[in-house]
């Protein structure tokens, strides 16, 4: 996938070294009611720098989500990485919890990933659903096909 | 009548989702059905199971008696003059799909459709794809700011003597109702073909298409406590009968060879291939539904409690309705201050509420209201006050969450 514009590496970095977001993941995995759970999406969603308008391009755009998500990779000595936008802020922590598992990993990691016993041991297979249009099934599949692809590149 | 007996008729709202009950305010996507619906459609495949209309044996004599009979039973539902008015599709889409392309040979370059800005997809982009084969212009017919059709400027619309008038009888979104009656007999006069998607509007209301004095009226058998997968097209003969067919085969032919064939006459000329049959009798299973129910009343509590959820909706605070009148029938638009929808719509899910959240197959509606998209909850027979207490409860969680 060719795109104009493509943040920097140091953005694409940036995302890895933010500890707030593990610290968040476990508190949702520790939150006991559906309220506190979702809280902590939304918090996991703002630690995902928000995308420059320069950045939410149609070029970008994952299809498939009823709300707005931009996606943007890249490969770093072996690794990639990942930064996605959402403008909706659930979708956004969802995708949040997408990236704490596929950042950083390497192409043979991000195949093996099986998002469907991530989101299940998260109590979310829900949101997995092709019938959902929360888009979360449809990134999953863009971070695998474009860490994929990177490797022909 | 006790209205609250209802519920019980339909199987599907017995069941909770984790803890909650169901809470189902989807009806306008599809309404529930009733258990006579399912017990008639399992009684067919059961015991009458046959093709219909090539009755060399009782079976299939049975089946098309059955089959046919659902013809009857429509045309006097919704007041039509003759039963090869009725016409079986697959369901509203593909209706509005055999007008437009029945059309083709009678429009020509610069001809005008026009189209009610609110209309689903379904009565949007069919008329694009004529536009595009005839050279026909599109003009979508304004709203008001208070989300009605602007008689005034459809009036100047009307100047242009349109050819195709194309009109949603009860909006999907916003649940508005045209005055389809006037807008039609104007459209008359300047000699437009007019067409009414009543979709929404077939479970909520009684259709006269004698009143409305269209040329066609379609509508869904799913949203009308039937099955999917069955729609209906009518048609005032002496134009439906000018329709080219859309599906040409089996069953609309009179006769076939390789030095040409004759169509069939109405209503099998519009009805290729086999139909969907345990469908069209488990429409005319949802039809005995409603035509058993007292309709003044279940029309006076449907509006009782579509005011109460808009009244609940205000009173709740930072909700945006859209287009929300006294007068709507069966859906409510709105947003949560400047959340977005669809985050709406997961933490409602998350408290077992079903609402559809998004553009609701018009695009044009949410441009026009300067929208990405909104929250519908609908309502249908079944629906009680509970369900609209515990929407407004799980409502003000939402809100507590995100704002």
């Amino acid at each position: 996938m060719s795109q104009q514009v493509q943040p920097t590496t140091i953005e694409f970095l940036a995302l890895e070294l933010n500890q707030s977001a593990q610290v968040t993941l476990e508190l949702f995995e520790q939150a006991n009611n559906w309220q506190e759970r979702y809280r902590q999406i939304m918090l996991l969603g703002k630690t995902l720098p928000k995308l420059q308008d320069e950045l939410r391009v149609e070029s970008a755009q994952v299809k498939g989500c009823e709300s707005n998500a931009w996606l943007y990779h890249s490969e770093i000595e072996g690794k990639h990485y990942f930064l996605a936008d959402s403008d909706a802020r659930i979708v956004k922590g969802l995708i949040a919890l997408l990236l704490i598992a596929c950042n950083g990993k390497t192409s043979t990691e991000i195949a093996d990933f099986d998002p469907q016993p991530f989101f299940k041991q998260l109590g979310l297979e829900g949101q997995l659903s092709p019938s959902r249009t929360n888009g979360l099934l449809a990134l999953a599949n863009a971070i695998k096909s474009q860490s994929l692809h990177s490797e022909n590149d | 009548m006790d209205l609250s007996m209802l519920r019980s008729k339909f199987p599907v709202l017995a069941q909770s989702n984790d803890g909650y009950p169901l809470c189902y305010l989807d009806t306008a996507a599809t309404s529930q059905k009733p258990q006579q619906v399912i017990d008639a459609m399992n009684h067919y495949y059961q015991f009458d199971n046959a093709n219909v209309h090539r009755a060399a044996h009782q079976l299939s004599a049975r089946a098309t008696t059955q089959y046919e009979a659902v013809r009857d039973k429509l045309c006097q539902f919704i007041q039509a003059h003759r039963r090869e008015e009725m016409i079986f599709t697959h369901g509203t889409t593909e209706a509005i799909n055999i007008v437009a392309n029945g059309l083709t040979s009678q429009l020509k370059q610069g001809d005008l459709i026009l189209i009610d800005t609110a209309a689903h997809h379904a009565n949007i982009v069919p008329w694009q794809e004529l536009a595009k084969r005839t050279g026909a212009i599109i003009k979508p017919i304004p709203l008001t700011i208070d989300c009605r059709i602007d008689t005034a400027a459809f009036d100047t619309l009307l100047l242009e003597k349109p050819a195709i008038v194309a009109l949603s009888h009860v909006s999907n979104v916003l649940g508005t109702v045209n005055p389809v009656s006037d807008l039609v007999a104007k459209s008359k006069q300047v000699g437009a073909i007019t067409l009414v998607d009543g979709a929404q509007a077939i479970a909520h209301m009684n259709v006269d298409v004698q009143d409305i004095a269209c040329d066609f009226y379609v509508f869904s058998g799913h949203k009308m406590y039937g099955p999917t997968g069955i729609g209906v097209l009518y048609g005032r003969f002496e134009i439906l009968d000018r329709l080219c067919p859309l599906m040409t085969g089996g069953e609309m032919i009179k006769s076939v060879s390789f030095s040409g064939t004759e169509f069939n006459q109405l209503p099998n000329r519009l009805e290729a291939g086999t139909p969907p049959i345990a469908e069209v009798i488990g429409l005319g299973a949802a039809i005995d539904f409603i035509n058993a129910l007292p309709t003044e009343q279940v029309a006076a509590a449907e509006q009782t409690l579509l005011i109460y959820l808009q009244d609940s909706l205000k009173a709740l605070g930072d909700v945006v309705l859209y287009g929300a009148h006294s007068d709507n029938l069966g859906a409510v638009a709105f947003n949560l201050a400047s959340e977005h929808h669809q985050d709406v719509g997961i933490l409602l899910d998350q408290q077992g509420i079903a609402v559809r959240c998004g553009h609701h197959c018009a695009m044009p509606l949410m441009q026009s209201l300067q929208l990405n998209g909104c929250c519908r909850a609908s309502i249908g027979v079944y629906t009680n006050k509970a369900d609209i207490d515990r929407f407004i409860t799980a409502m003000q969680s939402v809100k507590e969450l995100l704002l």
